[in-house]
């Protein structure tokens, strides 16, 4: 079942006047946003601005104070926050959940088969990661990490990716080559929201979590 | 391939390698079961009656070894998210889980119990239904154990916290199994005590 082209996906995001704190601390309140299929979202602000916590509270991870998020299809046809996150929502983050004494394979295997269906052959050819696949995770450097991750929202085609700085292990060649598979996905109808420091190198709104509160 | 079999397959690879889990559970059973007579002296008469209780908390504790690691080690690596978002809900991530971990550790077990029973001087004739006890009370320690190890989940010190929390809830499979051969013992049929051992797994559902 291929979810990026298929007829159920989310068209569209909305986040409305959402809250969130984390322990006593407030994060930031009334942020809203929309995004629509194939637009971008480039999340910036200072360390612990909660960049990170947003994309945990669109995941659905966290419970906001105040506020929702909500998905839909199109007008007048919302998804369930469960439906979306059991089938439209990838996230990347920091921790990558990968099993060190896993092969590289066996882990994008499975997370391919988790998240979506089988192939995995044209993410490895797209994150050139054939010469690495039958080694263990646990020697992969943290570019090499980050390539295998990304490799899994290639294979199970997913609408919308939340990613946390998806960039920061990768030299400068495969940064062009995630910025390029951004757009196609992009392209495709699909939806980012990433956490940056640097800004994306590609047409994306832009979003100061700081500066919300 | 299912979602569910996709996952218990990497659950029973991650039990398997990396360590020999359940070797190492079925050591400390037998080790365990190996320091009671010189605790309690070699006498047969002594360590007769009570060899298959002995096996049953040998077992208990031997079921609680890994279960700091069933949900602590998905938590801090990220794969806890990677789950959440998977087409299983939650619940049914934690029942493979706990069947994955039953598969791995519990089955083992299992099937050392009569060994351990019968070396401290139980009739082998038992041996059947000491094993059968034994598995329904794995499996039910199990999903009890992995109840305990998530509500403990993200704790400093989760081990000995699921310890604590544990353990109150393995009395029932404790008292039905123990229960279920000694009704044996004295002639009753131990039919109706393994019948409410056979619902303690249910147990992270009431």
């Amino acid at each position: 079942m291929d979810i990026a082209n298929g007829s159920h996906m989310i068209g569209r995001l909305c986040i409305d006047d959402l809250g969130l704190s984390r322990g006593e601390r407030v994060l930031f309140h009334g942020l809203s946003v929309d995004l629509d299929a194939g637009e971008a979202l480039a999340l910036t602000g200072a360390n612990g601005a909660g960049k990170t916590s947003l994309l945990r509270a669109i995941a659905g991870f966290i419970r906001p104070d105040a506020g929702a998020v909500r998905f839909s299809e199109g007008p007048g046809a919302e998804i369930e926050p469960e439906t979306a996150r059991a089938r439209h929502i990838h996230l990347l983050g920091h921790l990558e959940g990968l099993k060190g004494a896993r092969t590289a394979r066996e882990e994008l295997a499975f997370q391919t088969a988790w998240c979506g269906r089988g192939g995995i052959d044209s993410a490895v050819e797209a994150l050139g990661l054939a010469p690495l696949l039958d080694l263990e995770t646990r020697k992969l450097s943290a570019g090499q990490r980050r390539r295998l991750s990304l490799a899994r929202l290639i294979a199970a085609p997913r609408a919308l990716w939340l990613l946390d700085e998806p960039l920061a292990p990768l030299d400068a060649r495969w940064r062009a080559v995630a910025t390029q598979l951004m757009q196609d996905h992009l392209a495709g109808g699909g939806m980012v929201i990433a956490a940056v420091h640097d800004p994306l190198d590609l047409p994306c709104h832009t979003l100061d979590v700081g500066a919300a509160s | 391939m299912s979602a569910g079999r996709v996952l218990l397959k990497r659950e029973l690879s991650l039990a398997w390698g990396g360590g020999g889990g359940p070797l190492l559970a079925c050591g400390f059973f037998l080790a365990l079961t190996a320091i009671v007579p010189l605790a309690a002296g070699g006498d047969p008469r002594v360590l007769q009656p009570v060899a298959g209780g002995i096996a049953w908390i040998a077992l208990a504790l031997a079921s609680l070894l890994s279960l700091e690691r069933l949900f602590e080690r998905d938590f801090e690596d990220g794969a806890l998210d990677l789950l959440a978002l998977g087409p299983l809900p939650l619940e049914a991530v934690f029942a493979v889980k706990a069947l994955a971990q039953w598969l791995a550790i519990g089955l083992p077990l299992a099937v050392a119990a009569p060994v351990a029973a019968i070396a401290l001087g139980a009739d082998p004739g038992w041996a059947p239904l000491i094993l059968g006890s034994a598995l329904l009370g794995s499996l039910g320690f199990a999903f009890t154990g992995a109840l305990g190890a998530a509500l403990a989940l993200g704790s400093k010190r989760g081990g000995l916290l699921i310890a604590v929390v544990v353990l109150p809830l393995f009395i029932p499979p404790v008292i039905f199994g123990a229960g279920a051969l000694e009704q044996a013992l004295t002639g009753l049929s131990p039919w109706p005590a393994l019948a409410l051992l056979g619902a303690t797994p249910c147990s992270p559902w009431r």
